[in-house]
């Protein structure tokens, strides 16, 4: 797919998440928002997937740690054929297969179960090592989040992957800088992350987490990569492309209401006014 | 006194529980290329040791982490791995329950947690290391399957038994050497308690080293009360039809565990007598309270686990009973 056609992906996405957040009336916008980019370019050039045949012993496998931005999962998914576009707006209701948080059972395609902070790179290294125990080629990607590098558990994994030279693992840290109650650097300072991750023997790339370009060569780069496990420290802007949500922490866990939505939505389809708008 | 299975009387031999999950672990390993093994820093401890010598490939070291080594084995045991991880049953399933809780119970990985020096036998390290709240925190968890095995023998059979098992588990021993009741031909089925000792008046049911002392109990008792036994092995899924048969033919239980007196063995008794069939009951366990350093035989005693024990709450209950 050709970056413009990732991008126009990425944007039809990220309409996605603010329809289906919108029709929820609870959940967390600023996330989802701000890695359609990364998981459009995961689910439309990087991964080795076929959306048909889910449980494909030789698939690459994403796990999704920071399970709160699971709608950007789900809108992704549903674009890249794994289920019907029309099923988004069940998210978080009774009887849906999109819960509030992602669960390995209930969807064909979803790796893994995540919520509670911190899980998701132990789950990404047993995978990755049995894979490696098996001599099989695929790959194991795993989403972190900035916040959950609070836990404790993401450093016991760090210090794993790092002992094990895991270099099948690829994660994809969503610098965002923001968590529930404020900015990461107020609540827990993580810098220097990069070096962090160094010290503890990984190899370490740093992108614009909206350049497609940097995106797929970050995570080419990454195969080429082993020695180490690699981690893509992904600067990204929480809430990207509607302009109120922009890096506003308070955006983290809320949705918006229906006016907001509305403005939000032409914003996206507008590409902020560049073109205009064949709906009104 | 009549035993309903084949069992050893007497002369019993000590042999530490943890030595039969270890020999099954290396039997696994021969006969099952998808057995893995995570151990915390504890691997002569918990007798990991001659499975990660035997197969180094599929032994992980992953130090004093439990949570990141439940995280680890969950995302094996989805791409089709059976991975057992020990650690003390304080730190595992005690450090790492939202781990167990998220990653291997809700996401039905085929994990089995090993949790070793269980109880408060323990003894000397104290009440910090002394797992009583081990079997209630994992009972309440859905997906789960919880062994208490009362000898080494049984350890062993019930180690392979959950290696067929496809789903999670735990299973949990003591430290200390245990008398060997069982025999290698003694029957041994998930979910099945064990009959030991036919009785007419009581029936103790009991698990881990506490069969021991209920089979003992009742030869103190023989001649005044008929006292039967149940091994309750597996107290997920709880035996049921067992429980509600022993109410029913003796019309007074006595439970016996080596944990708090809430949440464990004695409360799943409790629970399926409640729902079915009321009969006068009298657990044995610690009473809501941590433990101390000690001698293993001396806590047992305090802590109100010992033969005696049993045999008091075996003449109130029967008080109860005969007074109904």
């Amino acid at each position: 797919m050709t970056i413009k056609r990732l991008e126009l992906q990425a944007t039809q996405i990220r309409q996605d998440i603010i329809k289906m957040l919108l029709e929820a009336g609870s959940g967390h916008s600023a996330g989802p928002l701000g890695m359609a980019d990364i998981f459009t370019a995961l689910y439309f050039d990087v991964l080795n997937i076929d959306p048909k045949k889910p449980s494909w012993p030789d698939r690459d496998r994403l796990v999704l740690s920071c399970g709160h931005i699971c709608p950007v999962l789900y809108a992704t998914m549903a674009h890249r054929g794994y289920f019907p576009v029309e099923e988004l707006i069940t998210l978080r209701k009774f009887g849906t297969r999109l819960h509030g948080h992602p669960h390995n059972l209930e969807l064909p395609g979803i790796e893994n179960s995540s919520g509670p902070l911190g899980q998701g790179l132990s789950q990404a290294i047993g995978m990755a090592l049995a894979a490696r125990l098996d001599n099989k080629k695929w790959r194991t990607y795993v989403v972190l989040s900035d916040g959950e590098h609070d836990e404790g558990q993401t450093w016991e994994a760090i210090m794993f992957a790092g002992k094990n030279e895991l270099h099948n693992l690829t994660a994809v840290i969503d610098r965002n800088n923001i968590q529930i109650d404020g900015f990461t650097e107020d609540v827990m300072p993580l810098e220097p992350l990069a070096d962090k991750y160094r010290s503890f023997n990984w190899h370490v790339l740093e992108i614009d987490g909206h350049n497609f370009e940097d995106i797929i060569a970050a995570f080419r780069h990454a195969r080429a990569v082993f020695e180490k496990p690699t981690v893509i420290i992904a600067h990204t802007i929480p809430g990207k492309g509607v302009d109120f949500m922009e890096s506003d922490y308070h955006w983290h866990g809320k949705v918006p209401k229906s006016d907001e939505a509305k403005l939000a939505l032409k914003e996206l389809r507008t590409l902020r006014g560049k073109i205009t708008s064949e709906h009104e | 006194m009549k035993f309903l299975v084949p069992l050893h009387h007497d002369n019993f031999e000590e042999i530490p529980p943890r030595d039969g999950f270890g020999q099954a672990l290396l039997e696994l390993g021969k006969t099952n290329p998808d057995v893995v093994a995570l151990c915390g820093d504890l691997v002569e401890s918990i007798r990991v040791q001659a499975f990660a010598e035997a197969y180094p490939e599929r032994y992980f070291e992953v130090g004093v982490a439990e949570q990141n080594m439940a995280g680890i084995a969950a995302g094996l045991a989805l791409s089709g791995k059976i991975p057992f991880i020990s650690s003390y049953a304080v730190f595992s399933p005690g450090r790492n329950w939202d781990q167990i809780r998220v990653s291997i119970c809700y996401s039905k990985a085929n994990v089995k947690v090993v949790g070793a020096h269980a109880g408060i036998s323990v003894g000397p390290d104290g009440a910090t290391h002394q797992a009583l709240e081990d079997v209630a925190i994992t009972r309440v968890l859905p997906n789960m399957i919880v062994v208490v095995p009362t000898d080494t023998v049984e350890a062993r059979k019930a180690t392979l038994a959950l290696a067929k098992h496809v789903g999670p588990s735990y299973i949990r021993f003591g430290r200390e050497k245990t008398p060997v009741i069982t025999k290698d031909d003694t029957p041994f089925q998930l979910g099945k308690a064990l009959p030991i000792l036919a009785g007419s008046d009581v029936t103790i049911i009991a698990n881990g080293q506490m069969v021991y002392r209920a089979i003992m109990a009742a030869k103190e008792l023989d001649g005044r009360v008929s006292v039967g036994v149940l091994n309750m092995h597996t107290v997920k899924p709880i035996d049921a039809k067992s429980i509600i048969e022993a109410a029913k033919d003796t019309g007074a239980i006595v439970t016996a565990e080596e944990h708090q007196i809430i949440g464990g063995l004695g409360s799943a008794v409790a629970e399926v007598l409640a729902d079915h069939y009321p009969v006068p009951m009298e657990r044995i366990g610690v009473l809501d309270t941590f433990g101390e350093s000690g001698k293993p035989e001396e806590l047992m005693e305090h802590y109100h686990l010992g033969i005696s024990d049993i045999i008091h709450a075996v003449e109130r209950v029967m008080r109860r009973k005969n007074a109904s």
